[in-house]
């Protein structure tokens, strides 16, 4: 599929439909390609799209819209949920952008891989349901399922919700694995105000305030982002004590409730492993439960759940209602 | 040389922590950090890399410096106080110990950090040799030598034994406290496992980088180079690379409201962030280029020619496994030496 991403991308720059590609370039390790302008068909020769491409792109297009001229962009389906939401906020130019939607077999994360204890990776391929690994102490493999990040065990399907064309992505494509995606949220649910602390305490705690889930995150395209102001006293880069350790993620999570798509990319990128995704699901159970099922991203022009009003909305005493289920 | 089983490090542990405060890699929530020894903790020597380096044991990502308080109309102003209390730093890497002589360069010299300083006279380090680099790791091409980490005490993992050698007066204080522990070695298996540590450092695909061209007479040509822009492209911004790097030295003071004074406190800051270079007049790099840039030129280029040749990256890989964006200092370094 690579290559006819590639043969198209010259296709499309060489008759002027755009005047640059945004994909993902070769990377030095097996598994480290990063997102990338390309201004020229001889550029494309270190385009790559392979399962380590999760970096969404959508964002950037944020930038690449005010740029001259237009872009082509690659979008895997549940890119294309952020890149809609992102058109219907008004922060990226649909006009100025060429979307090609690409088939995705899901995204891998190299973390898992090493965390199995394989190390001194020198490439990696992929043999059917098995990613033979070569490494400096040896071959190993891994299997492909066990390696996928956790949002694509919870696959939201292979559907492209905007596109100008699709490669690779067959019509009526079946989902990847189809785990319950609030599972985790359930159990959450279930434990104790006390657990349910202790739970966060542990994860939060690890947080570095590195910003790298804010800033990654397409539901976060604020200018100017309040903790960054030194306006306030919200403008904090450290945890200096434990309740802006755990108010900066929480605050994150309800200004991108109803907004979040579930794209994952704020659990992806956090270097120490926390599981920030579960915060924007137990906003996402509620809101389906509370006001229908919703997903933020499917169109580019519905109210969404919270910012529209209706009569039969429900009451703000509806958690002590459902018995402080919360 | 000394030496003791692995499955009697419990009791070395205790041992040292019965008389100072012992930091080493702990897992919690599926990471590993340094963190403070207790019974309870998940002490994790397996993991080669901690997420954080173990900077933070001397230069801790948030400090406070002094408070203020009033009372009765009165003002009160309480310093922090100095370390006081020697302390062991156990499991470092031999790169994170020569990120530690960066940071000697910088808190130490005039003028001196008193925080840092206090606590670099009451530390003591012990550093592991690394069984098994990765091929994130790129210590050789600094000069380092991860089989024989320059620390306080140097330590070796060879099968089911840890072998130990103090290698400073402050390494031998704290092996006489723990000696009734070991039992004399013979140096020859540690001899072997360098020899096997080196021949794998040989191989790793970032062990050869070329540093030529990173001099101080280039520091024009490499800061006007073209290559910034299309490079920081993909940079978001955030200071993932900056606070898992063992070198990285900027911090910010802010104060903490606390409702009846003030916490002034330092906390580690980041040259990717919007502010860092926010003064009175305004902010002199206004473009993410610029900071990207600034990053890379300090490492590579100010540091060194400000600390005789000393380059402030130690090659421990963090930022190339952690960066979002799959960015890092290997792919400046090739670009802009010339290698790709």
């Amino acid at each position: 599929m690579q290559e006819r991403l590639i043969e198209r991308a010259k296709e499309l720059l060489s008759d002027g439909t755009v005047v640059r590609v945004l994909g993902w370039k070769q990377g030095d390790l097996g598994y480290n390609p990063e997102p990338a302008y390309f201004n020229s068909p001889e550029e494309l020769k270190d385009f790559v799209y392979d399962g380590f491409c999760g970096a969404n792109l959508s964002k950037y297009m944020i930038a690449a819209g005010k740029m001259e001229g237009n872009t082509l962009v690659f979008l895997k389906p549940c890119d294309t949920y952020s890149f809609n939401q992102l058109i219907k906020e008004h922060r990226v130019n649909r006009e100025k952008t060429y979307i090609i939607g690409v088939g995705c077999k899901g995204t891998l994360d190299i973390d898992k891989i090493k965390n199995a204890g394989i190390k001194g990776i020198e490439s990696i391929s992929q043999d059917g349901d098995t990613l033979k690994i070569q490494t400096i102490y040896g071959e190993k493999e891994f299997p492909f399922n066990d390696a996928l990040l956790e949002r694509c065990t919870v696959c939201k399907g292979k559907t492209h919700q905007v596109y100008d064309e699709l490669i690779g992505a067959e019509e009526g494509e079946e989902a990847g694995p189809a785990g319950n995606r609030f599972e985790m949220v359930e159990k959450l649910e279930a434990m104790t105000p006390e657990e349910r602390f202790a739970f966060w305490q542990n994860e939060l705690s690890k947080c570095i305030r590195c910003n790298a889930c804010r800033n990654v995150c397409p539901a976060c395209s604020c200018l100017k982002c309040v903790f960054d102001s030194n306006k306030f006293d919200s403008a904090q880069k450290a945890n200096v004590d434990t309740f802006e350790e755990q108010m900066f993620h929480v605050i994150r999570a309800f200004h991108v409730a109803g907004r979040c798509t579930d794209c994952g990319e704020c659990s992806r990128v956090c270097p120490q492993g926390i599981p920030l995704h579960l915060l924007n699901r137990k906003f996402i159970k509620d809101i389906n439960e509370f006001y229908g099922p919703y997903q933020a991203g499917e169109d580019t022009d519905s109210r969404a759940p919270l910012t529209d009003y209706t009569f039969e909305d429900v009451e703000p005493g509806i958690v002590t209602e459902r018995g402080g289920k919360h | 040389m000394y030496q003791i089983k692995k499955d009697r490090l419990p009791e070395l542990f205790a041992a040292m922590a019965g008389t100072q405060d012992l930091f080493l890699p702990i897992r919690k929530a599926d990471q590993t950090n340094y963190g403070l020894w207790t019974e309870e903790v998940q002490v994790d020597l397996d993991t080669l890399k901690t997420v954080k380096s173990g900077k933070d044991c001397f230069f801790p990502q948030s400090e406070t410096l002094y408070s203020c308080k009033k009372e009765d109309g009165k003002l009160s102003i309480d310093p922090a106080k100095l370390t006081d209390e020697p302390f062991v730093v156990f499991g470092m890497r031999a790169c994170d110990v020569q990120g530690l002589k960066v940071l000697d360069n910088v808190f130490l010299n005039d003028p001196v950090d008193s925080f840092y300083a206090a606590r670099r006279e009451h530390g003591t380090v012990v550093a592991i040799a690394c069984h098994e680099p990765e091929e994130t790791c790129f210590c050789k091409v600094f000069g380092i030598d991860a089989a024989n980490p320059a620390a306080d005490v140097a330590a070796w993992f060879v099968g089911e034994e840890l072998y130990w050698k103090a290698l400073t007066e402050k390494g031998e204080a704290l092996t006489e406290s723990v000696k009734a522990l070991f039992t004399e070695a013979d140096e020859s298996a540690v001899e072997e496992e360098k020899k096997q540590i080196q021949a794998i450092i040989e191989k790793l695909p970032f062990s050869h980088l070329d540093l030529s061209r990173f001099t101080p007479e280039r520091t024009m040509e490499l800061f006007d180079s073209p290559l910034w822009e299309e490079m920081f492209k993909p940079c978001l911004a955030c200071g993932t690379c900056t606070f898992v790097c063992p070198t990285c030295q900027c911090y910010d003071i802010k104060d903490f409201d606390t409702g009846s004074g003030v916490q002034r406190y330092r906390c580690w800051d980041s040259c990717m962030y919007s502010d860092f270079t926010m003064m009175a007049h305004g902010n002199m790099r206004t473009s993410q280029m610029q900071r990207f840039r600034q990053r890379f030129m300090h490492k590579l280029v100010y540091y060194p020619a400000n600390n005789d040749g000393m380059f402030s990256c130690v090659g421990c890989g963090r930022c190339v496994s952690k960066c979002p964006a799959s960015l890092n200092i290997v792919k400046v370094i090739k670009k802009l030496g010339g290698e790709a």
